[in-house]
């Protein structure tokens, strides 16, 4: 897989769970592409839905009480079951800390 | 100044000839601005100090909100703000307004103990007009002496810059963060002093944070700073879930989701080499010479700049993702982003866009240096976006309610 011109997505490391969508206005159903910063990798993931420029998207299928992923260490609890290619945000991601 | 071999980057030894002009003051310390301050040493004085700096052109008034009935360590605090903020380089002299005289002159020794120009008036006794009459006659002393005195060449060892990051996203974590980040590991090897803090934010990072410590008596420091604030502040005064406010609202938006995830995008401000030599308390200047330190600050950004202002830093650098629109009266505050629609939308604010490092045709390594080039040109005088829209935030952090 080629290093895309513009990726639509980064991801820190490749332990991570999750991504971050880094343009504006992408919509459900993009076939996106990305790039693993840490290795400098390509990868791809499929957008569920509208995810905001900043959002995470998952990148696997991810089981309530699973920990997210993410700088390749743990960054908190999946508060509700996700696909891969989910909008990752509040409503199923929560600190673990309080 | 080499602002060519910063462009060519590329091997370390280079940012060793950088320089740049500041003024050298009495104490041997280089500020990069020369600002005449008429400083409250409370409330009540704010009136009188903001008829000074109206009355004499070229000075400024830094209003605040306190000073008044304080005690213990919180009263230690105010004190260290307000001396370390007069004692500051980027400040040629000062003249502060008290409403007795007691403490005005505590305030006054403070400062004077750097060399610099300084004196204080008492308000009770004369009342505002007198007050003002006499501050008024000595700022315009100061401010014509102070308006004489030159910038020199100054190697960038004498450099003091510091970092805090606000209205924090995943992009900050991804771009800006680690930009400031490359600054430091690049700069902290050729003898620049750096400070970062932010002690609430660390938390979900704090087994990383402790580890960069220079020894295990630093992180050890460090660590009882931070377990502190978790148990004095935290644990005593939560209420539920503190979800909504760590992260905050603007975190929230901008994609951050757990405290966790904003700490370790937080702590990419210290790049991939550096190692924290001493673990400050609040508003306290470094005593272990040139190196990274930590400050125990809060995540507040005026509150966390005036006090790593107080502790001697010079210029601040601020990566943000939302766009947070902080400056400090008397340290140049350097915004950089790499957040897309930050730029999009409010690029009078944003002094070094990263977005090419979202896009991947900018490089940490390059984006690095840009923002090295931004904090010489800043030194030398060119004004940062928040000065230019005249932000001047000052806020004193107040540890309890005053007697």
């Amino acid at each position: 897989m080629s290093i895309p011109n513009v990726p639509q997505f980064l991801v820190h490391s490749p332990k991570d769970n999750v991504g971050v969508v880094v343009v504006e206005d992408l919509k459900a159903g993009t076939k996106m592409s990305g790039v693993v910063t840490e290795t400098d990798t390509a990868i791809a993931a499929k957008a569920n839905h509208d995810i905001p420029v900043g959002h995470k998207v998952a990148l696997a299928d991810l089981k309530k009480g699973d920990t997210v992923i993410k700088y390749g260490e743990d960054v908190g609890i999946v508060t509700a079951d996700l696909k891969k290619g989910d909008h990752v945000h509040i409503h199923n991601h929560k600190t673990k800390r309080w | 100044m080499s602002v060519k071999s910063v462009r060519t980057g590329g091997a370390s030894g280079k940012h060793a000839e950088l320089s740049f002009y500041g003024w050298r003051r009495e104490n041997g310390r280089v500020g990069v601005r020369n600002h005449v301050v008429i400083l409250p040493l409370d409330d009540l004085s704010n009136a009188v100090c903001e008829a000074v700096a109206n009355n004499i052109k070229g000075t400024l008034a830094i209003p605040h909100a306190y000073g008044r009935l304080q005690f213990g360590k919180d009263l230690d605090l105010h004190f260290r703000t307000l001396i370390g903020t007069g004692t500051n380089p980027n400040v040629a002299a000062v003249v502060v307004v008290g409403i007795e005289d007691g403490w005005t002159k505590r305030v006054v020794d403070g400062i004077a103990k750097s060399g610099k120009p300084v004196i204080g008036f008492g308000i009770e006794g004369h009342g505002d007009i007198a007050t003002i009459a006499k501050a008024s006659y000595k700022a315009k002393e100061f401010v014509q002496w102070a308006s004489e005195l030159k910038r020199e060449e100054c190697d960038i060892a004498d450099l003091w810059v510091s970092t805090k990051c606000g209205e924090s996203d995943t992009t900050t974590g991804l771009s800006s963060c680690p930009t400031v980040g490359n600054m430091y590991d690049k700069l902290i090897p050729h003898g620049i002093t750096g400070v970062f803090g932010e002690t609430s934010e660390i938390t979900g990072a704090e087994h990383i944070c402790r580890e960069r410590a220079i020894d295990k008596a630093v992180g050890d420091k460090w660590y009882a700073m931070w377990k502190a604030y978790q148990e004095d502040v935290i644990e005593a005064h939560k209420d539920g879930d503190l979800s909504e406010s760590q992260p905050t609202k603007g975190n929230i938006a901008g994609g951050l989701s757990s405290i966790e995830e904003k700490a370790l995008g937080n702590l990419e401000k210290i790049g991939r080499q550096c190692r924290y030599i001493d673990a400050l308390d609040a508003a306290e200047a470094p005593a272990k010479g040139a190196g990274l330190y930590y400050m125990d600050t809060s995540s507040a950004a005026a509150e966390c700049v005036t006090l790593m202002a107080a502790g001697g830093w010079v210029v601040h650098t601020f990566p943000t993702g939302q766009g947070n629109v902080i400056g400090n009266p008397i340290v140049p505050v350097i915004k950089i982003s790499g957040n897309p629609k930050t730029l999009r939308t409010m690029a009078e604010h944003i002094d070094v866009d990263v977005t090419g490092v979202l896009r991947r045709d900018q490089t940490l390594d390059t984006a690095g240096d840009a923002l090295i080039d931004m904090v010489i040109r800043t030194s030398n005088g060119r004004l940062t976006a928040a000065e230019a829209l005249g932000h001047r935030e000052f806020s004193m952090t107040k540890l309890y309610r005053s007697a």
